[in-house]
Protein backbone atom coordinates (compact mmCIF):
# COMPACT_ATOMS: atom_id res chain seq x y z
CA UNK A 1 0.00 0.00 0.00
CA UNK A 2 1.39 3.64 -0.82
CA UNK A 3 1.75 4.99 2.43
CA UNK A 4 3.27 4.72 5.66
CA UNK A 5 2.45 3.57 8.87
CA UNK A 6 2.73 5.45 12.25
CA UNK A 7 4.43 4.49 15.41
CA UNK A 8 2.15 5.03 18.36
CA UNK A 9 2.40 4.87 22.20
CA UNK A 10 1.00 2.73 23.67
CA UNK A 11 -0.56 5.27 25.51
CA UNK A 12 -0.79 8.72 23.86
CA UNK A 13 -2.34 11.62 25.59
CA UNK A 14 -4.96 12.83 23.36
CA UNK A 15 -8.08 14.81 22.78
CA UNK A 16 -11.04 13.43 21.59
CA UNK A 17 -10.52 14.88 18.08
CA UNK A 18 -7.38 14.04 17.71
CA UNK A 19 -8.23 10.27 18.87
CA UNK A 20 -10.88 10.91 16.38
CA UNK A 21 -8.52 11.76 13.65
CA UNK A 22 -6.05 9.08 13.97
CA UNK A 23 -9.11 6.56 13.59
CA UNK A 24 -10.11 7.66 10.30
CA UNK A 25 -6.96 7.42 9.29
CA UNK A 26 -6.00 4.16 10.93
CA UNK A 27 -9.05 2.79 8.88
CA UNK A 28 -7.81 4.29 6.45
CA UNK A 29 -10.54 6.16 4.87
CA UNK A 30 -10.93 6.64 1.11
CA UNK A 31 -12.60 10.11 1.14
CA UNK A 32 -13.03 12.93 3.86
CA UNK A 33 -15.40 15.50 2.15
CA UNK A 34 -15.23 18.17 5.09
CA UNK A 35 -16.52 21.66 5.90
CA UNK A 36 -14.97 22.37 9.02
CA UNK A 37 -17.23 23.87 11.97
CA UNK A 38 -16.06 23.99 15.72
CA UNK A 39 -15.53 22.20 18.23
CA UNK A 40 -15.36 19.35 15.43
CA UNK A 41 -12.50 20.92 13.23
CA UNK A 42 -8.92 19.08 14.43
CA UNK A 43 -10.61 16.03 13.04
CA UNK A 44 -11.39 16.59 9.46
CA UNK A 45 -7.85 19.19 9.90
CA UNK A 46 -6.01 15.95 11.47
CA UNK A 47 -6.99 13.33 8.60
CA UNK A 48 -5.71 16.08 5.80
CA UNK A 49 -2.99 16.70 7.61
CA UNK A 50 -1.85 12.68 7.99
CA UNK A 51 -3.56 12.56 4.26
CA UNK A 52 -0.73 15.08 3.15
CA UNK A 53 2.18 13.48 5.38
CA UNK A 54 1.51 10.38 3.41
CA UNK A 55 -0.38 8.28 6.22
CA UNK A 56 -2.87 7.25 4.67
CA UNK A 57 -4.30 6.41 0.96
CA UNK A 58 -7.59 8.82 0.60
CA UNK A 59 -9.13 11.99 -0.61
CA UNK A 60 -10.04 14.83 1.08
CA UNK A 61 -12.80 16.94 -0.60
CA UNK A 62 -13.22 20.67 0.15
CA UNK A 63 -16.66 22.06 -0.38
CA UNK A 64 -18.67 25.12 0.32
CA UNK A 65 -21.07 23.98 2.86
CA UNK A 66 -21.88 21.12 5.30
CA UNK A 67 -24.87 20.23 2.79
CA UNK A 68 -22.67 20.30 -0.03
CA UNK A 69 -19.68 18.18 2.42
CA UNK A 70 -22.41 15.26 3.45
CA UNK A 71 -23.62 15.43 -0.32
CA UNK A 72 -20.30 14.71 -1.44
CA UNK A 73 -19.58 11.69 1.32
CA UNK A 74 -23.05 10.14 0.04
CA UNK A 75 -21.60 10.16 -3.57
CA UNK A 76 -18.16 8.73 -2.57
CA UNK A 77 -20.05 6.02 -0.50
CA UNK A 78 -22.47 5.30 -3.21
CA UNK A 79 -19.46 5.08 -5.75
CA UNK A 80 -17.69 2.84 -3.51
CA UNK A 81 -15.59 4.01 -0.98
CA UNK A 82 -15.10 4.00 3.25
CA UNK A 83 -16.20 7.49 3.41
CA UNK A 84 -16.48 9.75 6.59
CA UNK A 85 -16.64 13.21 7.92
CA UNK A 86 -16.50 15.07 10.59
CA UNK A 87 -19.46 17.99 11.86
CA UNK A 88 -21.08 19.60 15.09
CA UNK A 89 -24.12 22.45 15.88
CA UNK A 90 -25.22 24.43 13.13
CA UNK A 91 -23.15 22.34 10.35
CA UNK A 92 -25.02 18.92 11.52
CA UNK A 93 -28.11 21.13 11.71
CA UNK A 94 -27.64 22.16 8.07
CA UNK A 95 -26.60 18.56 6.91
CA UNK A 96 -30.02 17.23 8.10
CA UNK A 97 -31.50 16.84 4.66
CA UNK A 98 -28.59 14.95 3.79
CA UNK A 99 -28.79 13.00 6.45
CA UNK A 100 -31.68 11.27 5.20
CA UNK A 101 -30.91 10.87 2.26
CA UNK A 102 -27.45 9.10 2.95
CA UNK A 103 -29.45 6.24 5.60
CA UNK A 104 -32.33 5.97 3.39
CA UNK A 105 -29.88 5.41 0.40
CA UNK A 106 -27.83 2.52 3.01
CA UNK A 107 -25.31 4.19 2.60
CA UNK A 108 -22.38 3.19 5.51
CA UNK A 109 -20.67 6.58 6.17
CA UNK A 110 -19.23 7.56 9.05
CA UNK A 111 -19.69 11.14 10.98
CA UNK A 112 -17.94 11.96 13.93
CA UNK A 113 -20.50 14.71 15.84
CA UNK A 114 -18.56 17.16 18.28
CA UNK A 115 -21.93 17.98 20.28
CA UNK A 116 -22.43 21.28 20.65
CA UNK A 117 -25.85 23.80 21.04
CA UNK A 118 -27.84 25.26 18.90
CA UNK A 119 -28.11 29.03 17.79
CA UNK A 120 -29.32 31.41 18.81
CA UNK A 121 -28.05 32.83 20.88
CA UNK A 122 -24.78 31.62 19.28
CA UNK A 123 -22.44 29.44 21.29
CA UNK A 124 -19.82 27.38 20.18
CA UNK A 125 -19.90 25.21 23.53
CA UNK A 126 -20.90 21.94 24.21
CA UNK A 127 -24.86 20.31 24.85
CA UNK A 128 -26.59 17.41 22.96
CA UNK A 129 -28.99 19.79 21.25
CA UNK A 130 -27.07 18.07 17.74
CA UNK A 131 -27.61 14.52 18.78
CA UNK A 132 -31.01 14.81 19.44
CA UNK A 133 -31.57 16.46 16.16
CA UNK A 134 -30.92 13.43 13.81
CA UNK A 135 -32.50 10.74 16.39
CA UNK A 136 -34.99 10.41 13.73
CA UNK A 137 -32.95 10.35 10.82
CA UNK A 138 -32.27 6.95 10.49
CA UNK A 139 -28.35 6.59 11.44
CA UNK A 140 -26.99 4.53 14.16
CA UNK A 141 -25.98 6.83 16.95
CA UNK A 142 -22.76 5.89 19.40
CA UNK A 143 -22.02 8.08 22.07
CA UNK A 144 -18.79 8.16 23.66
CA UNK A 145 -17.92 9.22 27.30
CA UNK A 146 -13.83 10.45 26.98
CA UNK A 147 -11.13 10.25 24.13
CA UNK A 148 -10.51 6.77 24.71
CA UNK A 149 -14.08 6.14 23.78
CA UNK A 150 -14.01 8.48 20.59
CA UNK A 151 -11.30 6.59 19.58
CA UNK A 152 -12.51 2.68 20.01
CA UNK A 153 -16.17 3.55 18.70
CA UNK A 154 -15.12 4.86 15.55
CA UNK A 155 -13.39 1.48 14.77
CA UNK A 156 -16.94 0.27 16.13
CA UNK A 157 -18.93 2.43 13.65
CA UNK A 158 -16.97 1.55 10.89
CA UNK A 159 -17.27 -2.43 11.25
CA UNK A 160 -20.89 -2.31 12.33
CA UNK A 161 -22.11 0.56 9.35
CA UNK A 162 -20.09 -1.68 6.69
CA UNK A 163 -21.59 -4.97 7.38
CA UNK A 164 -23.67 -5.99 4.49
CA UNK A 165 -26.37 -6.96 6.38
CA UNK A 166 -26.47 -3.20 8.40
CA UNK A 167 -25.45 -1.02 5.52
CA UNK A 168 -26.91 1.98 7.45
CA UNK A 169 -24.60 5.00 8.73
CA UNK A 170 -23.39 5.38 11.69
CA UNK A 171 -22.44 8.88 14.15
CA UNK A 172 -20.16 8.74 16.68
CA UNK A 173 -20.62 11.17 19.07
CA UNK A 174 -18.67 13.01 21.56
CA UNK A 175 -19.04 15.67 23.63
CA UNK A 176 -17.84 19.46 22.43
CA UNK A 177 -14.41 20.33 24.50
CA UNK A 178 -15.51 18.10 27.26
CA UNK A 179 -14.01 15.31 25.22
CA UNK A 180 -13.05 16.98 22.11
CA UNK A 181 -10.72 19.35 23.69
CA UNK A 182 -9.85 17.24 26.35
CA UNK A 183 -6.54 15.57 26.45
CA UNK A 184 -6.71 12.15 28.30
CA UNK A 185 -4.78 9.44 28.15
CA UNK A 186 -5.69 6.88 25.00
CA UNK A 187 -4.54 3.20 24.79
CA UNK A 188 -3.49 2.90 20.98
CA UNK A 189 -4.27 0.37 18.33
CA UNK A 190 -1.23 -0.40 16.41
CA UNK A 191 -2.26 0.36 12.14
CA UNK A 192 -2.20 -3.28 11.54
CA UNK A 193 -4.34 -3.78 14.40
CA UNK A 194 -6.61 -1.02 14.00
CA UNK A 195 -7.42 -1.85 10.19
CA UNK A 196 -7.47 -5.46 10.59
CA UNK A 197 -10.27 -5.24 13.23
CA UNK A 198 -12.19 -3.37 11.14
CA UNK A 199 -11.13 -5.04 7.81
CA UNK A 200 -11.15 -3.94 4.02
CA UNK A 201 -14.10 -2.30 2.50
CA UNK A 202 -16.49 -4.59 0.47
CA UNK A 203 -18.66 -2.53 -1.90
CA UNK A 204 -21.61 -3.32 -1.89
CA UNK A 205 -24.06 -2.26 -5.18
CA UNK A 206 -20.98 0.52 -5.98
CA UNK A 207 -21.80 2.98 -8.75
CA UNK A 208 -18.35 2.40 -10.23
CA UNK A 209 -18.74 -1.61 -11.01
CA UNK A 210 -19.59 -1.32 -14.26
CA UNK A 211 -20.11 -4.49 -15.26
CA UNK A 212 -23.16 -4.38 -12.80
CA UNK A 213 -25.12 -1.45 -13.14
CA UNK A 214 -27.05 -0.10 -10.31
CA UNK A 215 -29.34 3.37 -10.21
CA UNK A 216 -29.14 5.22 -6.38
CA UNK A 217 -31.32 8.31 -5.37
CA UNK A 218 -34.17 6.96 -6.69
CA UNK A 219 -38.26 8.52 -6.36
CA UNK A 220 -40.69 6.06 -5.53
CA UNK A 221 -44.14 7.15 -4.50
CA UNK A 222 -46.84 5.78 -2.75
CA UNK A 223 -46.16 2.55 -4.37
CA UNK A 224 -42.75 1.37 -3.26
CA UNK A 225 -41.98 4.63 -0.45
CA UNK A 226 -43.25 3.07 2.60
CA UNK A 227 -41.53 -0.31 1.66
CA UNK A 228 -38.02 1.17 1.36
CA UNK A 229 -38.80 3.13 5.09
CA UNK A 230 -40.36 0.10 6.57
CA UNK A 231 -37.35 -2.61 5.82
CA UNK A 232 -34.86 0.08 6.95
CA UNK A 233 -36.79 0.79 10.31
CA UNK A 234 -36.58 -3.17 10.40
CA UNK A 235 -33.03 -3.52 9.78
CA UNK A 236 -32.54 -0.84 12.85
CA UNK A 237 -34.65 -2.58 14.84
CA UNK A 238 -33.69 -6.12 14.18
CA UNK A 239 -30.52 -6.38 13.05
CA UNK A 240 -28.21 -3.86 14.18
CA UNK A 241 -27.61 -4.75 17.54
CA UNK A 242 -26.54 -8.14 17.17
CA UNK A 243 -23.75 -7.04 15.04
CA UNK A 244 -23.03 -3.95 17.46
CA UNK A 245 -22.84 -6.80 20.17
CA UNK A 246 -20.58 -8.80 18.05
CA UNK A 247 -18.17 -5.99 17.11
CA UNK A 248 -18.12 -4.86 21.36
CA UNK A 249 -17.67 -8.63 21.34
CA UNK A 250 -14.67 -8.93 18.79
CA UNK A 251 -13.43 -5.17 20.35
CA UNK A 252 -12.99 -6.45 24.08
CA UNK A 253 -11.07 -9.72 22.37
CA UNK A 254 -8.24 -7.79 20.47
CA UNK A 255 -8.13 -4.64 23.45
CA UNK A 256 -9.78 -5.91 26.54
CA UNK A 257 -11.95 -2.97 27.11
CA UNK A 258 -15.70 -3.77 26.99
CA UNK A 259 -18.69 -1.77 25.66
CA UNK A 260 -21.94 -2.57 26.20
CA UNK A 261 -25.23 -0.91 24.49
CA UNK A 262 -26.70 0.24 27.95
CA UNK A 263 -23.76 1.07 30.18
CA UNK A 264 -24.70 0.13 33.66
CA UNK A 265 -22.70 1.24 37.02
CA UNK A 266 -23.63 0.22 40.47
CA UNK A 267 -27.25 -0.81 39.39
CA UNK A 268 -27.33 -4.14 40.48
CA UNK A 269 -28.91 -2.96 43.80
CA UNK A 270 -29.37 0.38 43.44
CA UNK A 271 -32.34 2.24 44.72
CA UNK A 272 -31.77 5.38 42.55
CA UNK A 273 -30.18 5.91 38.78
CA UNK A 274 -29.72 9.05 36.90
CA UNK A 275 -30.01 8.02 33.02
CA UNK A 276 -27.14 10.48 30.83
CA UNK A 277 -25.24 10.80 27.75
CA UNK A 278 -21.98 12.08 27.16
CA UNK A 279 -18.99 12.75 30.05
CA UNK A 280 -21.75 13.59 32.18
CA UNK A 281 -22.57 9.89 32.84
CA UNK A 282 -18.57 9.72 34.04
CA UNK A 283 -18.98 12.38 37.00
CA UNK A 284 -22.36 10.44 37.72
CA UNK A 285 -20.33 7.45 38.28
CA UNK A 286 -17.70 9.45 40.84
CA UNK A 287 -21.03 10.86 42.63
CA UNK A 288 -23.03 7.65 42.55
CA UNK A 289 -20.03 6.35 44.51
CA UNK A 290 -19.86 8.93 47.16
CA UNK A 291 -23.44 8.90 47.80
CA UNK A 292 -23.05 5.15 48.74
CA UNK A 293 -19.76 5.78 50.67
CA UNK A 294 -21.12 9.40 52.29
CA UNK A 295 -24.43 9.51 52.71
CA UNK A 296 -25.78 5.57 52.25
CA UNK A 297 -27.74 6.17 49.12
CA UNK A 298 -27.75 3.32 46.65
CA UNK A 299 -27.09 5.08 43.63
CA UNK A 300 -26.43 3.97 40.34
CA UNK A 301 -25.70 5.46 36.57
CA UNK A 302 -27.27 3.87 33.36
CA UNK A 303 -25.33 5.57 30.58
CA UNK A 304 -26.96 5.34 27.20
CA UNK A 305 -24.01 3.71 24.45
CA UNK A 306 -26.29 3.45 21.26
CA UNK A 307 -29.02 6.10 21.09
CA UNK A 308 -30.06 5.10 17.99
CA UNK A 309 -31.67 2.71 17.66
CA UNK A 310 -33.06 3.11 20.75
CA UNK A 311 -32.31 -0.08 23.24
CA UNK A 312 -35.58 -0.31 24.48
CA UNK A 313 -35.22 -4.07 25.64
CA UNK A 314 -31.69 -3.63 26.92
CA UNK A 315 -32.85 -0.10 29.36
CA UNK A 316 -35.83 -2.27 30.26
CA UNK A 317 -32.78 -4.93 32.21
CA UNK A 318 -30.93 -2.49 33.15
CA UNK A 319 -33.80 -0.56 35.59
CA UNK A 320 -35.36 -3.42 36.88
CA UNK A 321 -35.67 -3.11 40.87
CA UNK A 322 -34.54 0.95 40.87
CA UNK A 323 -37.25 2.90 42.84
CA UNK A 324 -36.09 6.55 41.25
CA UNK A 325 -35.25 7.65 37.93
CA UNK A 326 -33.79 11.00 36.98
CA UNK A 327 -33.51 11.29 33.36
CA UNK A 328 -30.97 13.93 32.18
CA UNK A 329 -31.17 15.62 29.37
CA UNK A 330 -28.47 18.38 27.82
CA UNK A 331 -31.01 19.75 24.99
CA UNK A 332 -33.53 22.49 24.92
CA UNK A 333 -37.23 20.55 25.39
CA UNK A 334 -38.45 23.31 24.17
CA UNK A 335 -41.83 23.24 25.00
CA UNK A 336 -41.78 19.22 25.76
CA UNK A 337 -40.17 16.79 28.40
CA UNK A 338 -36.70 15.91 27.36
CA UNK A 339 -36.01 13.34 25.04
CA UNK A 340 -34.87 10.70 27.19
CA UNK A 341 -37.79 11.14 29.67
CA UNK A 342 -40.12 10.68 26.84
CA UNK A 343 -37.80 7.05 25.89
CA UNK A 344 -37.45 6.06 29.21
CA UNK A 345 -40.98 6.71 30.09
CA UNK A 346 -41.90 4.66 26.63
CA UNK A 347 -40.44 1.59 28.55
CA UNK A 348 -41.81 2.02 32.05
CA UNK A 349 -45.53 2.34 30.82
CA UNK A 350 -45.84 -0.83 29.83
CA UNK A 351 -43.28 -2.49 32.29
CA UNK A 352 -43.87 -3.91 35.94
CA UNK A 353 -40.93 -1.66 37.15
CA UNK A 354 -42.78 1.22 39.17
CA UNK A 355 -39.52 4.02 39.03
CA UNK A 356 -40.74 7.37 39.92
CA UNK A 357 -38.96 9.04 36.49
CA UNK A 358 -38.33 12.87 36.76
CA UNK A 359 -36.74 15.04 34.25
CA UNK A 360 -33.51 17.25 34.61
CA UNK A 361 -32.35 19.38 32.00
CA UNK A 362 -28.73 21.20 32.39
CA UNK A 363 -25.65 21.80 30.73
CA UNK A 364 -26.83 23.61 27.85
CA UNK A 365 -24.58 25.30 25.78
CA UNK A 366 -21.77 24.01 28.12
CA UNK A 367 -22.59 25.30 31.51
CA UNK A 368 -20.97 23.14 33.90
CA UNK A 369 -22.73 20.21 35.42
CA UNK A 370 -21.28 20.30 39.00
CA UNK A 371 -20.53 16.89 41.21
CA UNK A 372 -22.57 19.65 43.39
CA UNK A 373 -25.27 19.43 40.96
CA UNK A 374 -25.21 15.72 41.05
CA UNK A 375 -25.35 15.12 44.48
CA UNK A 376 -28.64 17.26 44.75
CA UNK A 377 -30.37 15.19 42.20
CA UNK A 378 -29.89 11.89 43.49
CA UNK A 379 -31.13 13.12 47.03
CA UNK A 380 -33.90 14.11 45.04
CA UNK A 381 -34.33 10.70 43.52
CA UNK A 382 -34.08 9.17 47.12
CA UNK A 383 -36.99 11.57 48.46
CA UNK A 384 -38.79 10.06 45.23
CA UNK A 385 -38.12 6.58 46.23
CA UNK A 386 -38.90 6.87 49.78
CA UNK A 387 -41.97 8.62 49.10
CA UNK A 388 -43.09 6.41 45.79
CA UNK A 389 -43.61 9.43 43.98
CA UNK A 390 -42.79 12.48 42.60
CA UNK A 391 -41.63 14.88 45.69
CA UNK A 392 -39.93 17.82 42.87
CA UNK A 393 -41.51 19.18 39.71
CA UNK A 394 -41.21 16.31 36.92
CA UNK A 395 -39.41 19.04 35.11
CA UNK A 396 -36.66 20.73 36.55
CA UNK A 397 -33.40 23.05 35.05
CA UNK A 398 -30.76 22.41 36.72
CA UNK A 399 -27.58 25.21 36.92
CA UNK A 400 -29.56 28.00 35.24
CA UNK A 401 -29.45 31.56 36.96
CA UNK A 402 -32.27 33.49 38.21
CA UNK A 403 -35.71 31.91 39.60
CA UNK A 404 -36.09 28.50 39.66
CA UNK A 405 -37.57 27.02 36.51
CA UNK A 406 -39.55 23.64 37.05
CA UNK A 407 -42.96 22.25 35.50
CA UNK A 408 -45.45 20.01 35.70
CA UNK B 1 -6.13 13.76 43.18
CA UNK B 2 -3.64 16.85 42.01
CA UNK B 3 -5.51 19.25 40.54
CA UNK B 4 -3.70 22.88 38.89
CA UNK B 5 -5.43 26.06 36.97
CA UNK B 6 -3.85 27.84 34.19
CA UNK B 7 -4.27 31.72 34.23
CA UNK B 8 -2.88 32.93 30.91
CA UNK B 9 -4.07 35.01 27.36
CA UNK B 10 -5.04 33.00 24.77
CA UNK B 11 -1.85 32.72 22.54
CA UNK B 12 0.44 32.83 25.65
CA UNK B 13 0.59 28.75 24.99
CA UNK B 14 -1.02 27.83 28.83
CA UNK B 15 -3.45 25.07 26.55
CA UNK B 16 -0.13 23.54 25.14
CA UNK B 17 1.74 23.39 28.58
CA UNK B 18 -1.38 21.91 30.28
CA UNK B 19 -1.25 19.38 27.28
CA UNK B 20 2.55 18.62 27.69
CA UNK B 21 2.64 18.21 31.77
CA UNK B 22 -0.41 15.70 30.88
CA UNK B 23 1.91 14.03 28.19
CA UNK B 24 4.60 13.51 30.63
CA UNK B 25 2.67 12.48 33.82
CA UNK B 26 1.30 10.14 31.24
CA UNK B 27 4.74 8.19 30.83
CA UNK B 28 5.42 7.65 34.71
CA UNK B 29 1.66 5.56 34.90
CA UNK B 30 -0.38 8.07 36.07
CA UNK B 31 -4.00 9.46 34.41
CA UNK B 32 -4.14 12.94 33.56
CA UNK B 33 -6.79 15.20 32.04
CA UNK B 34 -5.88 18.63 30.27
CA UNK B 35 -8.45 21.05 29.08
CA UNK B 36 -9.10 24.71 28.88
CA UNK B 37 -12.31 26.89 29.27
CA UNK B 38 -12.48 28.63 25.39
CA UNK B 39 -15.65 30.20 23.52
CA UNK B 40 -14.58 32.51 21.34
CA UNK B 41 -11.72 34.22 22.90
CA UNK B 42 -9.19 35.89 21.01
CA UNK B 43 -5.68 35.95 20.99
CA UNK B 44 -4.49 38.17 24.22
CA UNK B 45 -7.91 37.53 26.07
CA UNK B 46 -7.64 36.02 29.53
CA UNK B 47 -8.38 32.21 29.90
CA UNK B 48 -7.91 29.43 31.70
CA UNK B 49 -6.56 25.84 31.30
CA UNK B 50 -6.21 23.18 33.89
CA UNK B 51 -5.12 19.89 34.77
CA UNK B 52 -5.98 16.88 37.05
CA UNK B 53 -4.00 13.97 37.74
CA UNK B 54 -4.51 11.18 39.73
CA UNK B 55 -3.20 7.92 40.07
CA UNK B 56 -6.50 5.90 39.14
CA UNK B 57 -8.85 6.91 36.37
CA UNK B 58 -10.43 10.40 36.36
CA UNK B 59 -14.23 10.34 35.83
CA UNK B 60 -14.69 13.68 36.92
CA UNK B 61 -15.56 16.03 34.15
CA UNK B 62 -16.97 19.00 36.23
CA UNK B 63 -15.28 22.13 35.17
CA UNK B 64 -15.25 23.52 38.97
CA UNK B 65 -11.80 23.19 40.75
CA UNK B 66 -10.57 23.64 43.89
CA UNK B 67 -6.67 24.07 42.62
CA UNK B 68 -4.28 22.79 44.51
CA UNK B 69 -1.59 24.96 42.58
CA UNK B 70 -2.38 27.95 40.39
CA UNK B 71 0.01 29.24 37.49
CA UNK B 72 -0.14 32.44 35.94
CA UNK B 73 1.44 33.55 32.88
CA UNK B 74 1.12 36.78 32.49
CA UNK B 75 1.54 39.04 35.23
CA UNK B 76 -1.34 41.29 34.52
CA UNK B 77 -3.64 38.74 35.53
CA UNK B 78 -3.23 38.70 39.06
CA UNK B 79 -4.68 42.69 39.34
CA UNK B 80 -7.12 42.19 35.75
CA UNK B 81 -8.72 38.52 37.16
CA UNK B 82 -9.26 37.24 40.50
CA UNK B 83 -6.51 34.46 40.91
CA UNK B 84 -7.39 33.20 44.28
CA UNK B 85 -10.80 32.13 43.23
CA UNK B 86 -12.29 28.75 44.25
CA UNK B 87 -9.37 28.71 46.21
CA UNK B 88 -8.17 26.25 49.55
CA UNK B 89 -6.08 26.50 51.78
CA UNK B 90 -3.43 25.13 50.85
CA UNK B 91 -3.64 26.30 47.45
CA UNK B 92 -0.24 27.22 46.22
CA UNK B 93 0.43 29.58 43.97
CA UNK B 94 3.83 30.26 40.82
CA UNK B 95 2.76 34.09 39.39
CA UNK B 96 4.63 35.32 36.61
CA UNK B 97 5.93 39.13 37.49
CA UNK B 98 9.12 41.09 37.68
CA UNK B 99 8.11 41.68 41.04
CA UNK B 100 9.65 40.14 44.21
CA UNK B 101 7.07 37.88 45.80
CA UNK B 102 6.73 40.49 49.16
CA UNK B 103 6.26 43.38 46.10
CA UNK B 104 3.94 41.54 44.93
CA UNK B 105 2.05 40.72 47.55
CA UNK B 106 2.24 44.30 48.73
CA UNK B 107 0.42 45.34 45.22
CA UNK B 108 -2.40 42.27 44.98
CA UNK B 109 -3.27 42.32 49.23
CA UNK B 110 -5.32 39.28 47.80
CA UNK B 111 -2.68 37.08 47.95
CA UNK B 112 -0.90 38.31 50.94
CA UNK B 113 -1.99 35.19 52.93
CA UNK B 114 -1.28 32.85 50.15
CA UNK B 115 1.62 30.60 49.37
CA UNK B 116 2.88 32.50 46.48
CA UNK B 117 6.30 31.87 44.43
CA UNK B 118 7.31 34.13 42.08
CA UNK B 119 9.40 34.20 38.78
CA UNK B 120 9.85 36.18 35.47
CA UNK B 121 8.90 33.48 33.15
CA UNK B 122 8.48 36.32 30.50
CA UNK B 123 11.76 37.84 30.88
CA UNK B 124 12.84 34.20 30.22
CA UNK B 125 11.11 33.17 27.79
CA UNK B 126 12.10 36.61 26.08
CA UNK B 127 15.86 35.75 26.63
CA UNK B 128 16.27 32.12 25.62
CA UNK B 129 13.56 31.53 23.49
CA UNK B 130 13.08 34.96 21.60
CA UNK B 131 10.03 34.96 22.00
CA UNK B 132 7.40 35.79 25.18
CA UNK B 133 5.59 32.26 25.38
CA UNK B 134 6.12 31.73 29.41
CA UNK B 135 4.80 27.82 29.27
CA UNK B 136 7.76 25.76 29.38
CA UNK B 137 9.35 27.87 32.18
CA UNK B 138 6.86 27.66 34.28
CA UNK B 139 6.50 24.26 34.14
CA UNK B 140 10.45 24.36 35.20
CA UNK B 141 9.37 26.76 38.19
CA UNK B 142 6.44 24.26 38.74
CA UNK B 143 9.15 21.17 39.20
CA UNK B 144 11.09 22.94 41.77
CA UNK B 145 8.19 24.20 43.89
CA UNK B 146 6.56 20.61 43.88
CA UNK B 147 9.67 18.47 43.61
CA UNK B 148 7.50 16.55 41.06
CA UNK B 149 10.10 14.73 38.97
CA UNK B 150 14.30 15.65 38.99
CA UNK B 151 14.54 18.32 36.99
CA UNK B 152 16.84 16.12 34.62
CA UNK B 153 13.93 13.81 33.61
CA UNK B 154 11.19 16.40 33.45
CA UNK B 155 13.30 18.07 30.38
CA UNK B 156 14.43 14.35 28.64
CA UNK B 157 10.70 14.17 28.52
CA UNK B 158 9.94 17.62 27.66
CA UNK B 159 11.96 16.95 24.54
CA UNK B 160 10.34 14.33 23.21
CA UNK B 161 7.09 16.66 23.84
CA UNK B 162 9.02 19.11 21.87
CA UNK B 163 10.33 17.04 19.43
CA UNK B 164 8.22 18.61 16.04
CA UNK B 165 10.29 22.30 16.62
CA UNK B 166 13.39 23.33 15.15
CA UNK B 167 16.45 21.95 17.74
CA UNK B 168 17.13 25.25 18.33
CA UNK B 169 13.85 26.03 19.75
CA UNK B 170 14.08 22.66 21.69
CA UNK B 171 17.46 23.80 23.17
CA UNK B 172 16.21 27.30 23.95
CA UNK B 173 13.03 25.67 25.96
CA UNK B 174 15.07 23.52 28.01
CA UNK B 175 17.76 26.41 29.02
CA UNK B 176 14.22 28.42 29.81
CA UNK B 177 12.69 25.84 31.89
CA UNK B 178 16.19 25.45 33.65
CA UNK B 179 16.51 29.23 34.54
CA UNK B 180 13.21 28.97 35.90
CA UNK B 181 13.87 25.88 37.63
CA UNK B 182 16.85 27.70 39.33
CA UNK B 183 15.11 31.46 39.76
CA UNK B 184 11.78 30.73 41.36
CA UNK B 185 11.47 32.35 44.78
Amino acid sequence: MAFDKMELNEIEVWDGNFAAAQALRQVQVDVVSAYPITPSTPIVEGYAKFLADGYVEGEFMMVESEHAAMSGCIGASAAGGRVATATSSQGFALMVETLYQASGMRLPIILNVVNRALAAPLNVNGDHSDMYLGRDSGWIQFDSYNPQQAYDLNFIAFKVAEDHEVRLPAMVHQDGFMTSHTAQGVKTLSDDEAYGFVGEFKPMNDMLDLENPVTHGVQTEEDWHFEHKARQHHDLMTKVFPKIEEAFDAFEKLTGRKYNIVEEYMTDDAEVAVVALGTSVETAVEVAKEMREQEGIKAGVIGIRVFRPWPFEYIAEAIKGIKALGALDRSSPNGAMGALYNELAGILVNSDEKAVLTNYIYGLGGRDLTKAHLKEIFKELKANADAGKPTTELQQFIGVRGPKLAYL
Amino acid sequence: MLEIRWHSRAGQGAVTGAKGLADIVATTGKYVQAFAFYGSAKRGAAMTAYNRVDDKEILNHEKYMKPDYVFVIDPALVFTTDVTINHKPTTKYIITTHMSTDELKEAQPKLADKEVYTVDCIKIAQETIGRPIPNTPMLGAFMKVSGMYDIEFFKENMKRVLAKLPQKIIDANMLAIQRAYDEVK
